[in-house]
């Protein structure tokens, strides 16, 4: 029995450990950071990129009158592009500092951690994103309140949506601040500033159209940056892969050890509660749910998701690549540490220095202008995910009942846009001195159990009504949200209690359970004339599931 | 035709039923694959973390962890690869079929 259990322990350590730290590190850029001289080529590089997108900016503006053009781009986008538009959503700049960075300290380490964000990508796509392309219009909660009250279910999809993108916008524009003040030498007010100014452009003139090719273009710059130097690392060895890790074991601090997995065994809760967060956050993320909308039809949805996962998958080989890179020519190097043989600017800067090292000033500078706009490719998301909730899910249907003109309603959007870039900008200058570790850990559990638990059982489970979703669904935010501020993370690190109320860092397993028996406590006890009316739809909800028939692009030819 | 009458000949049609079955078996065996391969990586990780490490050939650092952490990466994208082929071909001609059968 001692056996077994200490077993179980370690299994779960395992999986906490491949997920932990890229969940820090992937998405903010934490900790003291120190202002680097500006960067002229990298500042003249990320100009030319804000022309450029400016540019498409004018351009999509034109072709964003109608709301279904403003959210999904006209339904015009392709699978290809869509998919590389994913990719540019879920490839974060820290993300590709973080993850490199974990190989260049740990070596094989920083492998197990990528992996842990790529496996959720399959199962949206096995399970969902058809289904999501045949059901919804606009956004998530199309599908989540198809045959269920629209008022009510509406109302807590857009409140959690907000709080989802509320957090990772925060987590987003104190990573950037702080990026870039290491990057460009910028202050970090400029910084945070011009993030949000750029972000509210975007998003407010070119609606989805300009967001999806902001975010293509990222994709591009960040994916042929990377294959770069990859490439160059590559070919310092002569292209002989072994070569690499022989070279790589003999000058690394941990020798042999990177290259397998070294044991950090954690409790085994907080691992499966984060492992969950993970997979099911991100098939609840509203930002990343939208871009389902912006494809004609689900044979196109479904290409969106090969291709991104093409992509993802690609570019975490690249950055263990790039990590074992940096252990040659960054690690080697003196001119890249201080006295203390650390690092400058920290260990998330190994890609950077890496940088400087295969392709001199003029390549650095390249590389800090494309993580500076992979975070406005990121953010971008966020506010238009943002918008949609209160314009189209607040306004439209909780507040004028479904009955509203396109004209007021853009409006609405609008002035959603400009108050969410107002408050993002605000946030990150109260929050850059704050620990923000928690927030995109928070946000994924709030998708995984809010957003996740509703879709997924109004896709799959008949018996599901408006009473147990509302009610299971208010649980999970509820759950997730108290257990949060109850954890570690917040109680010990951010309010600076002796010890913790609840012991596990991540509370999405807790959170989840709330919701998913709170839906099917609530309504499997729902007897009334309503619910019954509900449960009678689902046939047809699943004929149009199954076949499209009646999908949005559909109806409006 | 109401669309509801419309949605009731679809579901009745045994085509639809037999469709809906065909793909809901492949969807979940994919799934479950995914899974099974993600998490038997993570429990190698967690009860043999030595096996990984093991090299391949003595005289060569490289390990059984590299090719198997890679080849995950690669699977997510072949069996993505492989839902995409058969729902986007088969699949979905027998969805037009369906379609056709009711009118559509």
């Amino acid at each position: 029995m001692k056996g077994f259990s200490f077993s179980w322990r370690a299994l779960f350590g395992a999986a906490l450990i491949s997920a932990v730290p890229a969940m820090v590190l992937a998405d903010s850029v934490n900790g003291e950071v120190h202002k680097q001289a500006t960067n002229y080529i990298a500042i003249g590089m990320f100009l030319a990129f804000i022309v450029l997108t400016l540019g498409i900016t004018k351009w999509a503006s034109a072709r964003s009158a109608s709301t279904k053009d403003y959210y999904t781009a006209g339904g015009k986008i392709t699978g290809f592009q869509n998919g590389l538009a994913i990719a540019g959503d879920y490839m974060s700049a820290a993300s590709f500092l973080g993850i490199s960075a974990q190989v260049f300290t740990s070596g094989f380490d920083g492998l197990i951690y990528s992996i842990g964000f790529l496996v959720g990508w399959p199962i949206i796509l096995f399970l969902m994103a058809e289904r999501l392309r045949n059901l919804g219009k606009f956004t998530f909660s199309d599908v989540a309140s198809y045959r269920l009250g629209q008022k009510p279910i509406r109302f807590l999809s857009a409140l959690s949506s907000l709080t989802v993108v509320a957090f990772y916008l925060i987590a987003q524009m104190v990573g950037a601040g702080k990026l870039i003040q290491l990057l460009f030498g910028l202050d970090y007010l400029i910084a945070v500033v011009l993030v949000g100014v750029l972000m509210v452009l975007y998003v407010l003139f070119g609606g989805m159209l300009a967001t999806t090719w902001v975010q293509i273009i990222k994709a591009v710059l960040l994916l042929s940056g990377a294959t770069f130097m990859a490439v160059m690392v590559l070919k310092s060895v002569n292209f002989d892969f072994s070569a690499l890790f022989e070279k790589a074991v003999e000058v690394h601090p941990k020798g042999d050890a990177i290259m397998g997995p070294g044991v950090l065994i954690s409790d085994p809760i907080s691992a499966i509660s984060l492992g969950l967060a993970l997979m099911f956050g991100t098939a609840g993320l509203p930002h990343i749910l939208m871009r389902f909308f912006t494809v004609s039809d689900a044979k196109e949805a479904r290409k969106s998701v090969f291709y991104a996962t093409g992509f993802i998958g690609y570019f975490y080989i690249l950055t263990f690549v790039i990590g074992f890179g940096a252990i040659l020519l960054v690690g080697t190097n003196p001119a890249f540490k201080d006295a203390a043989g650390e690092l400058l600017g920290g260990s998330n800067m190994a890609a950077v220095h890496l940088a400087k090292a295969v392709g001199g000033d003029f390549f650095l500078g390249f590389i800090s202008a494309v993580a500076f706009a992979t975070i406005l490719a990121v953010v971008a998301g966020l506010a238009l995910a943002g918008a949609s909730a209160v314009a189209l899910d607040l306004y439209t249907h909780v507040l004028r009942g479904g009955n509203v003109n396109e004209k007021a309603q853009m409006a609405v959007s609008k002035g959603a846009v400009i108050v969410l870039g107002i408050v993002a900008i605000v946030l990150g200058i109260v929050f850059e001195k704050q620990n923000i570790a928690f927030m995109v850990g928070l946000a994924f559990s709030v998708a995984a159990a809010t957003n996740f638990p509703i879709l997924f059982l109004s896709m799959y489970w008949s018996k599901l009504t408006t009473r147990g979703a509302v009610i299971g669904g208010a649980m999970g935010l509820i759950t997730a949200l108290t257990l949060t501020v109850l954890s570690p993370t917040v109680w010990v690190d951010v309010l600076h209690h002796q010890a913790a109320i609840f012991p596990y860092k991540y509370p999405a397993l807790f959170a989840m359970i709330a919701a998913f028996v709170g839906i099917w406590l609530f309504s499997v006890t729902d007897t009334s004339a309503k619910a019954k009316a509900e449960r009678e739809k689902f046939f047809a909800q699943f004929v149009r599931s199954q076949t499209g028939l009646g999908a949005s692009e559909a109806v409006d030819h | 035709m109401s669309s509801d009458e419309v949605y009731r000949r679809i579901y009745d049609n045994p085509k639809f039923q037999t469709l809906v079955k065909k793909r809901g078996r492949f969807a979940w065996t994919l799934s479950a694959l995914m899974l099974l391969a993600y998490y038997g990586f993570v429990c190698l990780i967690a009860f043999d973390p030595k096996l990984l490490g093991t090299r391949i050939q003595p005289d060569a650092v490289l390990t059984w962890g590299i090719p198997g952490g890679i080849g995950l990466i690669l699977l997510c994208f072949i069996l993505t690869g492989i839902y995409v082929q058969r729902a986007n071909g088969e699949f979905d001609r027998e969805v037009r079929q369906i379609l056709e059968e009711a009118g559509q």
